[in-house]
């Protein structure tokens, strides 16, 4: 299948160019909570991504029926069906990652890449290109998580997934895991830095 | 001094544009300037200010003004560990004893000042060269400071990171000397507490008990040896009436609290070094004594009405003045919170942000046992509040004038 220009940009503008975490500035929140270790920030990733792109499409199906008075209330029903689906999945299939998560899964129902996407988007586009902007904002949403993630958990834990990286003979001379990297304002440090390489780089763009 | 001059200037060329070696000509810049005085200064056209004291001579007498914290840190340093292996009895004390100690110290002491100085002045100069300016001397106090505000036992590596994520975070993405928020040698302090707490508390960190440079290595050590400093003791005390103790269990009293041969971090010890460094920052006016003072004021009504309160525990317990001399109080006062980069700059401002730290740090002493000193969270605190509370001196002012001007 071949994109045309338009739905590429839908789609694969918000990875890097219009990034919702790091241009946009939005969901910080759950960004720094979530994303002490890798797995938990994956599955908070892929979660915010099939809810974004899911209530994108519902939104764009009804957007000619909504009125626009009360049209706030319908989104919010909309995401938080959808919301309360993802987190009785998790609970059932991950039960120990929806511990980890806690609050956070629920609390995707404030997040403002959701009301902002469906806001902007889904109320005055179809249903395809809606679909494909919430994929996007998702997966943009869940990049910045998983940087954040890898580096929180590989520094701080010196393991990844779990996983032990750091070899144990490091630890045995020395090597201490660094206990910054699990409090939340190390990963808005990380945060700063991955927006100041990403400005860096698309200096010309401004 | 002829012949430097003369291979300097015979360098010249190679980093002068075009020549070989531009590439890094603000490394040749910085030393020049370091060892000479430039040629050309500011002509005296309009509006300048012309003074001797340029800020590498400001920074400079900072730099003697800890020399002598540095040299009691390096005896005490020798001092604890020997205390630590019995080689050093109370009251033993002989002059070959005294140097071995200093010297134990020196060289325990100096790979901290090495570290600290190549990983600062490294990132410093590279981002010099990268933005093409010239070398801002800023880091000659930080460097100078990390190693006196360390537990002896920080592993070096951490040094090295901690002080690269100061320099970097703290100071050039705020646009480099004389731009930074906080100070950059206490972010460095916070960093490593927060990133490496082991290391940074407890009652095993603050004596050097490995040797050094292979030097009494793997010593046993005495009976009854606690390495705990004397406000580790405090937040650690289930007593609120405790009786503090050197490190082989000697009750301390104020007198050898002011000379400062206890557990703590490398200069924060002997009041009386710390003092005589204020002096000659007073004298020269590098430092402003409004701070200095109110610090201490602060500090010392704040723990005099913990004294007065009734509150039952250890720290609240501690004599007002012993609260002054323990731990980096006084060298915190002395050398941190009046860093005139972070530190508020109006007057009246500067009463007020001393007060507030020395308040704060009495504060946190007793009220939060995980933090038994401070001093370093109530200097940050007082950097982050200093721009607010300049900016509240100067509209009260703004306003005074303008009633008085609309009173006519």
């Amino acid at each position: 299948m071949k994109l045309s220009d338009k739905t590429k940009e839908t789609l694969l503008g918000p990875l890097s160019a219009n990034n919702p975490v790091i241009v946009q500035i939005l969901g910080i929140c759950s960004a720094l909570a979530v994303t002490v270790q890798l797995k938990p920030a994956l599955v908070m990733g892929i979660a915010v991504t099939i809810i974004v792109a899911m209530s994108n499409v519902v939104i764009a199906l009804i957007r000619n029926t909504i009125p626009m008075r009360i049209r706030i209330i319908v989104q919010l029903v909309v995401v938080a069906a959808l919301v309360t689906l993802v987190s009785e999945v998790l609970k059932a299939f991950a039960y120990d990652v929806a511990v980890q998560l806690s609050v956070y899964i629920g609390l995707i129902i404030t997040n403002c890449i959701l009301m902002g996407r469906l806001e902007a988007f889904a109320m005055s586009n179809n249903v395809w290109d809606s679909f494909l902007d919430g994929l996007g904002n998702g997966l943009g949403y869940a990049i910045i998580l998983v940087i954040v993630a890898f580096f929180r958990e590989l520094l701080g834990s010196g393991s990844l997934l779990g996983f032990q990286v750091i070899p144990q003979w490091c630890y045995e001379h020395g090597y201490v895991n660094n206990g910054m990297m699990m409090m939340p304002a190390m990963a808005l440090i990380l945060v700063g830095c991955i927006i100041w390489v990403h400005r860096s780089i698309n200096k010309e763009e401004k | 001094m002829k012949w430097l001059y003369n291979i300097v200037e015979k360098l010249r060329p190679t980093f002068s544009e075009g020549g070989k070696l531009h590439a890094l000509h603000s490394l040749f810049d910085g030393f020049d300037t370091f060892l000479f005085t430039p040629n050309t200064t500011a002509k005296r056209i309009g509006a300048q200010v012309h003074d001797a004291t340029d800020s590498k001579r400001t920074m400079i007498i900072v730099v003697l003004a800890l020399v002598p914290a540095m040299l009691f840190g390096m005896y005490n340093i020798g001092y604890q560990h020997f205390l630590a292996t019995g080689e050093i009895v109370a009251g033993g004390l002989t002059w070959a004893l005294f140097w071995k100690a200093f010297a134990f110290g020196l060289l325990a002491l100096l790979p901290y000042i090495i570290v600290s100085y190549i990983v600062g002045l490294g990132i410093e100069f590279t981002v010099a060269q990268w933005k093409h300016e010239e070398i801002a001397e800023g880091f000659l106090v930080t460097g100078f400071l990390i190693p006196l505000i360390v537990p002896i036992d920080t592993p070096l590596w951490m040094v090295a990171i901690v002080t690269a994520f100061a320099v970097i975070f703290a100071k050039e993405i705020f646009g480099g000397t004389g731009y930074n928020i906080f100070n950059v040698a206490l972010i460095t302090r916070a960093f490593l507490f927060f990133a490496y707490p082991t290391k940074m508390s407890g009652d095993k960190v603050f004596v050097r008990t490995e040797g050094t440079w292979g030097w009494d290595n793997g010593q046993a050590l005495v009976d009854g040896f606690s390495g705990a400093t004397p406000l580790g003791q405090i937040a650690t005390a289930q007593d609120p009436s405790i009786v503090l103790h050197n490190t082989v269990g000697e009750p301390m009293t104020m007198l050898s609290a002011m000379n400062g041969l206890y557990p703590g971090s490398v200069g924060e010890t002997c009041v009386w070094a710390i003092l005589l460094g204020a002096c000659l920052l007073l004298m020269t006016g590098v430092a402003s004594w409004k701070t200095m003072l109110s610090v201490f004021v602060g500090g010392g009504l704040m723990a005099w009405i913990f004294n007065i309160s009734g509150i039952d525990n250890a720290a609240a317990n501690t004599p007002w003045y012993m609260h002054l001399a323990l731990g980096g109080f006084a060298f915190g006062a002395v050398f941190m919170a009046t860093d005139p980069v972070t530190s508020a700059r109006t007057e009246c401002g500067k009463w007020i942000y001393g007060f507030l730290v020395g308040a704060l740090a009495i504060l946190v002493r007793c009220f939060n046992p995980g933090y038994p000193e401070g001093m370093m969270l109530a200097i940050l605190f007082g950097n982050l509040c200093a721009p607010l509370i300049d900016w509240c001196v100067v509209q009260v002012n703004i306003r005074r004038r303008q009633k008085r001007a609309a009173v006519k």
